[in-house]
């Protein structure tokens, strides 16, 4: 039986008094991608900051490999959680392979071992390394500066991978090709991942399990198929957005 | 113009570039320390920002005469005032360097495990440097124009033409200070523009 890489007991958090996330339970099973799916202000983003530290926890815990977050040093725990934000974030004073090395190296791993993992890498996520290794991202495109965010997070092999919209600022069709990308790797990697997007369609091809934000509350946790047919409100309102724009994909 | 006149041209340049380069070392010693410590405590960051502005407001001359009581005549005297005018385009421009820098780029830092000293040292100072120098630049440029009138409490540099030139109304003697001064500045201004693309990380 699968065991739970990663449980959310009954998380409120409040950002400047206000609350953003009221009671949320969730639990995720080693190798699922589960896509926190929300409109703005939903409280998504905010949830998925709250697993690796970056937001409050103002009531219930946030438990990591069978370890209650507070538990963790905070620097030790992030570094078993690979990262990816909307366009990216990475350093711009560091060449594509400074980036993806970022964790090896913090980690003291051998300059050699860094090498190769970079190498392996940027193979993965569809880049010649021979061609990318040495750019910087200002001499990259959106879609390949998302690539090395991607590899840059993979870097010392987290068992968990955390997503804040990563591709919400690419075109449709590079964003497509990333969605594929990111299916195949998790077919050849087998990573546990949370996936914040608003994205329905992005929500229902890469789940393994939808969890619905509404206003701060968990509103329904289903995968794709029994979300197709979900009837809360705010699941009909995200279904309806698919019809209206025709054909997925 | 006369053997003599070279000579004294000479030496008293290299008497302000002496001037010059120490109150810059003294200055970014001091601005960049506390530009670090400042820039992420807001209200602290207000408080020493305001200090310098003062300090900056005060005119020279009057900075002189107040500090001679304490210090006295001389080199000394005119290398603290002169620190003190120095320290705010270095200080304000390093905080803006480090302010400055991506959020995104600090957040996902902190998001990969690094630690804030990590942070600091291989993100925020590398991606603030042009910030630095440009404050650096404007810190030597105003420093090598202000150092002139060190001259009228005995601290040498080229200031020395000027206030004899003033004082015996020559004018010969007032290009002597004048020019190299004005030379050396755009010297300066020329050599940190060019260091500050030089060291431009991206």
């Amino acid at each position: 039986m699968p065991s739970a890489i990663l449980e959310i007991r009954d998380v409120s958090c409040a950002l400047g008094g206000r609350p953003v996330l009221r009671h949320i339970d969730l639990k995720v099973e080693e190798g699922e991608t589960v896509v926190l799916l929300g409109r703005s202000g939903s409280g998504k983003t905010t949830l998925l900051k709250t697993i690796n530290g970056l937001a409050p926890v103002s009531a219930g815990e946030v438990r990591f490999e069978g370890r209650a977050a507070v538990q963790w040093d905070a620097v030790r725990m992030r570094r078993r959680m690979g990262y990816v934000i909307q366009d990216a974030g990475l350093f711009p004073h560091w060449t594509v392979e400074a980036n993806i090395g970022l964790v090896p190296r913090l980690e003291k791993w051998e300059p050699a071992r860094v090498a190769a993992r970079v190498e392996l890498l940027l193979a993965a996520v569809g880049l010649a390394p021979a061609e990318f290794r040495h750019r910087y991202p200002r001499q990259l495109s959106g879609g390949e500066r998302q690539r090395v965010g991607i590899a840059r997070a993979l870097g010392a092999d987290p068992p968990l991978l955390l997503f804040d919209e990563p591709f919400a600022s690419l075109d449709p069709i590079t964003r497509f090709e990333l969605q594929r990308q990111l299916l195949e790797l998790r077919r050849t990697v087998r990573k546990t991942a949370l996936f914040v997007t608003h994205d329905v369609r992005e929500a229902l091809m890469l789940a393994s399990r939808i969890a619905l934000l509404d206003g701060g509350a968990l509103d329904l946790v289903a995968t794709p198929a029994e979300f197709r047919t979900a009837r809360t409100p705010e699941a009909r309102a995200f279904l309806a957005g698919l019809e209206e724009n025709g054909r997925p994909n | 113009m006369s053997g003599s006149l070279v000579r004294e041209i000479v030496s008293l340049s290299l008497q302000h570039v002496r001037l010059v380069g120490l109150t810059i070392a003294i200055a970014v010693t001091l601005a960049l320390p506390a530009a670090v410590l400042v820039a992420r405590r807001p209200a602290t960051r207000r408080w020493v920002l305001g200090f310098t502005n003062i300090a900056q407001t005060v005119p020279s001359l009057a900075l002189f005469g107040f500090l001679l009581p304490f210090t006295g005549i001389g080199e000394h005297t005119a290398i603290l005032a002169l620190s003190l005018y120095a320290l705010l385009p270095i200080l304000r421009n390093t905080v803006t360097g480090i302010l400055g820098v991506d959020p995104a780029v600090r957040e996902s830092a902190l998001a990969m495990g690094m630690t804030p000293r990590q942070i600091l040292w291989q993100v925020e100072m590398p991606l603030a440097v042009p910030s630095i120098v440009a404050g650096l630049r404007i810190a030597t440029v105003t420093t090598i124009g202000t150092a002139t009138i060190a001259a009228f409490i005995g601290a040498g540099g080229l200031g020395v033409f000027l206030v004899r030139g003033i004082a015996m109304m020559d004018k010969q003697a007032l290009l002597a200070g004048a020019l190299p001064a004005a030379a050396m500045a755009l010297a300066a201004d020329e050599g940190l523009e060019w260091i500050e693309r030089r060291l431009s990380p991206v």
